[in-house]
Parts: C-alpha cells; sequence; structure tokens
C-alpha cells in the first residue's frame, strides 16, 4: 500500500500557495525595481574551487566530455552576464549541492540571487531589508562579525590565538578540533552563535574575516575582513551577499589558493572557469549581489523546521 | 578496525566515544553555505546510560562499536552472575549486576529480554515491557473499595516493591509495565 501512496506530494495546500505568493512577490518586487529576470544554464563544463561546497555532476555519453557540473549557485554566468553589460539583473534558480543534507539542507534548492550595479554590500543590505519589509518579516538587527564574536564567545576572531580558539572548540563539544583557524571559527560561529539565536531573532552579520571572503571584495581600509554579509532569520542561515569582487588578477588567486586547499584534501579538482575569469578581465562593473535561500525563507514564514516540509517532492519520494 | 564515516551517521548507530560503546541519538548536519560542515550528534553512553553531545568535522571517521542487540531468554541467578541464553544458537551469556541494573527486579525466569553485547559480553539487559508476577506480601485487601483509588505497597515474588489498589489480595498475580514500574491490572488468565 505504501509504494501506491509515495506519488503524492509531501506539501499541502497551504505550502502550495505561500511558495506561489513568494515567487510571484519577489518578481513584482525585482520588476517595481528595474531588475531584469535571467534565466542561466544549470549545467557547466567548469566546475567552483569553493573547498567547502561539493558539486552534483552529470555524466554524459559523449566522448571528450566525460561529465558535467551541475551549478552550485548561478554566480558565474550571472556575472558573465553583467560583464557584457546587462545591468541589474536577478534569477529565481535550483541549484545543486553534494553531501548537504539535513534539516536545513537539501541535495537540491531554489536559490533567489540578484546584483546591482553600483551597490557596494551596504546598499544592498538596504535592499534585503526593503524585501524582508514587503515579506512583513522583520527588520534586521545589524551586527559585525567582529562585534557578535566578542560579545558572545568572548574572543576576538581577527586576533584570537589559534591554540585559544581550538580549546574554546574542545569545550563546545568539539573534541577533535584542528588548529585550522577557518574551522575553528566556523565551528564557533554556529554552535556557539547561531545556535543560540533567539526563536524570533533576525540579524545580518556583515565584515566577515578576510579568509571566508569568497567572491568578495576585501575592505580597502582593514583587509582583514571582507564586504560581506549573511542574514539569519530565526538563527537560520538565509541569505549572503557581497560587494563583488572585480579585480580579475586577486579572483584568479583566490581560485588557485582553493583548489590548493581542495587538492591537499584529496578533493576533486575541477577545472577553473575560464570564461568567468575572462569576463572579469574584460570588466565586471562594480557592483554588489546577494543570494538567498527560497525553501530557508519558506520555513520561516510558514514555521516549519525541516526543509523537506516546504517541497513538494523530496529525495525521499522523487 | 571498523569505522564509520560521518555521512553513515544515524540514529541506532554503535560508536566508540571515549573508550565506551554509544549508540546514536541523533545527528545533525550543521553548515554554513561558504564553511566547514559539521555533524553535531547526541549519543547515549551504553554503559552509564548517559547522553552526551560531540561534534565531528564532516568527513571524519570514528570507531565502530561491536554492540548487538539479542532477544535471550533469562535462565536463572546464581547469587552473582545472571545467565541468558540466545533461542537460535543455545549460546549462554552471564550478565553482572551492573549489566541487569533494572531489569532484574521484573524476571524470575523464561521471561525474553533484550540482551545488548558488547564484545559478545552483555552489557545491559531490558526486561519484557510487561510482567506478570505473583505478589509475595501486601496488607489485607479491602472488600468493596474498588472506586476509591487508595493504594498500598505490594511486594512481589520477585522482591519488586510496587503499588497496588487497596482491593489487591495476596497471592493475586498483576501485570507491571516495567518502563514505568507501575501495576497496569490483575493478570488475565
Amino acid at each position: 500500500m505504501k509504494s501506491k501512496q509515495t506519488w503524492r506530494p509531501v506539501t499541502d495546500r497551504v505550502v502550495t500557495k505561500q511558495r506561489a505568493n513568494l515567487f510571484s512577490q519577489i518578481r513584482a518586487f525585482m520588476q517595481a525595481r528595474e531588475i531584469i529576470e535571467v534565466d542561466t544554464p544549470v549545467l557547466s563544463r567548469y566546475g567552483i574551487s569553493d573547498p567547502f561546497i561539493e558539486q552534483i555532476r552529470a555524466e554524459l555519453k559523449q566522448d571528450h566530455l566525460s561529465s558535467l557540473y551541475l551549478h552550485t549557485s548561478p554566480e558565474y554566468c550571472m556575472k558573465r552576464l553583467l560583464a557584457a553589460g546587462i545591468g541589474d539583473c536577478y534569477q529565481i534558480a535550483h541549484v545543486f549541492r553534494d553531501e548537504e543534507k539535513g534539516k536545513q539542507h537539501t541535495l537540491e534548492f531554489a536559490m533567489l540571487e540578484w546584483y546591482r550595479l553600483g551597490y557596494n554590500y551596504l546598499d544592498l543590505i538596504n535592499e534585503v531589508e526593503d524585501l524582508l519589509l514587503l515579506l512583513k518579516l522583520p527588520k534586521p538587527e545589524r551586527q559585525s562579525y567582529q562585534n557578535i564574536f566578542e560579545t558572545t564567545v568572548g574572543i576576538d576572531p581577527m586576533t584570537a590565538k589559534i591554540g585559544d580558539m581550538q580549546t574554546l572548540c574542545k569545550e563546545s563539544g568539539w573534541s577533535t578540533a584542528t588548529t585550522d583557524r577557518h574551522d575553528c571559527l566556523d565551528f564557533l560561529f554556529s554552535h556557539r552563535i547561531v545556535d543560540h539565536l533567539a526563536n524570533d531573532s533576525c540579524l545580518i552579520v556583515y565584515d566577515y574575516p578576510a579568509c571566508m571572503a569568497s567572491l568578495a571584495k576585501l575592505n580597502e581600509d582593514n583587509k582583514n575582513v571582507c564586504e560581506r554579509f549573511e542574514l539569519f532569520i530565526n538563527g537560520i542561515e538565509i541569505a549572503n551577499g557581497f560587494t563583488e569582487l572585480v579585480n580579475a588578477d586577486e579572483q584568479r588567486q583566490r581560485f588557485i589558493d582553493e583548489l590548493e586547499k581542495r587538492k591537499l584534501q584529496d578533493k576533486h579538482i575541477p577545472p577553473m572557469d575560464d570564461l568567468f575569469l575572462n569576463a572579469l578581465e574584460s570588466g565586471l562593473p562594480e557592483c554588489a549581489g546577494v543570494a538567498l535561500g527560497l525553501d530557508r525563507l519558506l520555513m520561516i514564514m510558514l514555521n516549519k523546521t525541516h526543509i523537506n516540509e516546504v517541497n513538494y517532492f523530496t529525495l525521499d519520494n522523487n | 578496525m571498523a569505522t564509520y564515516n560521518t555521512n553513515e551517521f544515524k540514529s541506532g548507530l554503535k560508536v566508540m566515544m571515549d573508550g565506551d560503546p554509544c549508540s546514536i541519538i541523533e545527528n545533525e548536519f550543521v553548515k554554513p553555505g561558504k564553511g566547514q560542515a559539521f555533524n553535531r550528534v547526541k549519543l547515549r553512553n551504553l554503559k552509564t546510560g548517559r547522553v552526551l553531545e560531540k561534534t565531528f568535522k564532516s568527513g571524519e571517521s570514528i570507531e565502530a562499536a561491536d554492540v548487538m542487540e539479542l532477544e535471550m531468554q533469562y535462565l536463572y541467578n546464581d547469587g552473582e552472575m545472571w545467565f541468558f541464553m540466545d533461542p537460535t544458537s543455545f549460546e549462554q551469556y552471564s550478565a553482572d549486576e551492573k549489566a541487569v541494573a533494572d531489569a532484574k527486579q521484573w524476571i524470575k525466569g523464561e521471561e525474553n529480554c533484550v540482551v545488548t553485547l558488547w564484545n559478545n559480553a552483555p552489557l545491559a539487559v531490558a526486561a519484557p515491557n510487561f510482567v506478570i508476577l505473583e505478589i509475595a506480601e501486601t496488607d489485607p485487601g479491602v472488600r468493596g473499595d474498588t472506586a476509591q483509588g487508595g493504594s498500598k505497597p505490594a511486594t512481589l515474588e520477585t522482591g519488586a516493591v510496587v503499588k497496588v489498589p487497596l482491593f489487591i489480595e495476596n497471592g493475586e498475580s498483576l501485570k507491571i509495565d516495567t518502563r514505568t514500574g507501575e501495576y497496569v491490572g490483575r493478570a488475565k488468565d
């Protein structure tokens, strides 16, 4: 009997309606601001170098192209469009990340990503706030990464000795804590800060340490931090935005460093995306961009605790 | 040495932690969008019963614990050890007082108990959820008093003491819920 039931969507009408509403509200918001919708490919011949994100590969039967990569965000293609002069643009895309499964993680999820020319990350935070207002979500508090670390964990994330951080990690349950600064910061941030955010909290954390810059521009006055922010609602990471790095050489160097890290961890080494780097070389206009997880946003709006509860179909029944 | 990778973690998995066998109760995946992934795990120490929380970097491996749960028949107690038999292999196992812990007050022989074996030795014994035991000693029953809800202590044939309604007589057989230690009712033949 059970096998005959499983074709049904797991969501009810309320969820289905809210999902539809959210998508149309976002489209109306973007249209009113003359940000145009784009729709870039999901498959790419190139991978990403991020040492913490694993791509799902699609196998091909064609001879010289053995596999393609499913995108983990539409960032590279959208930046190529920006470099080609498309102007402000947004995309609602399904993205894919291997090895990510849990209450707030699923291998495939819906992402809203948008870019604004001439904006920096602070301008974009204001725009994210406008979107939250439209969606009847609270206005976020703002705290710098350094400040929230100092007030919550009691250490300065920029200057703390690695030994002290490792001890703190061990005390907080990670008994095999390493001496990798980035890992320790990630552990303390998620276990000592995000975990303790209230169930009705809305917070923007900004000015992340430079080692977490990814594709963000470093702050010109303080190279220890990057112009990056994240939005947390009810303790769930919802959005991540930057003033975008437009310097091609710096970007290429970061890719090389990241690939080196992947190599050390014995992870898959994808071909570097030269098309993306060529676009930066030809000139990506100064801009800021943000990616926002729509399934998680729906979880918040519908008061659900598992991401599978806001998707019609999940990998368990698909 | 058998190991489990964090991506194999799920509730019920038996692993070694600080030298003790543990059972995973809950496994939560924690990962910032751009950052290191962790598995936050709640474990029950199978020796002490204590629940602990540990975090692992995703991709780490930890030692597996050779732990099995088998249904076995309780045979007898020789004053020091409690003896159980695996009904499929007829192999006998002896459990010490620490392993039988709470279960020992509910079993008199022939019950099917779940025995947790660690490295092939009994680590814990769970009595059946319900047992039927005779009363060895209690105050005389108060006739007609079925509605008033008063209770009195009764010592069972195994030595366990439970609260029973006032109308229960000496020598009666009772059904007991071993998880709560509560009287459920008179045993029906």
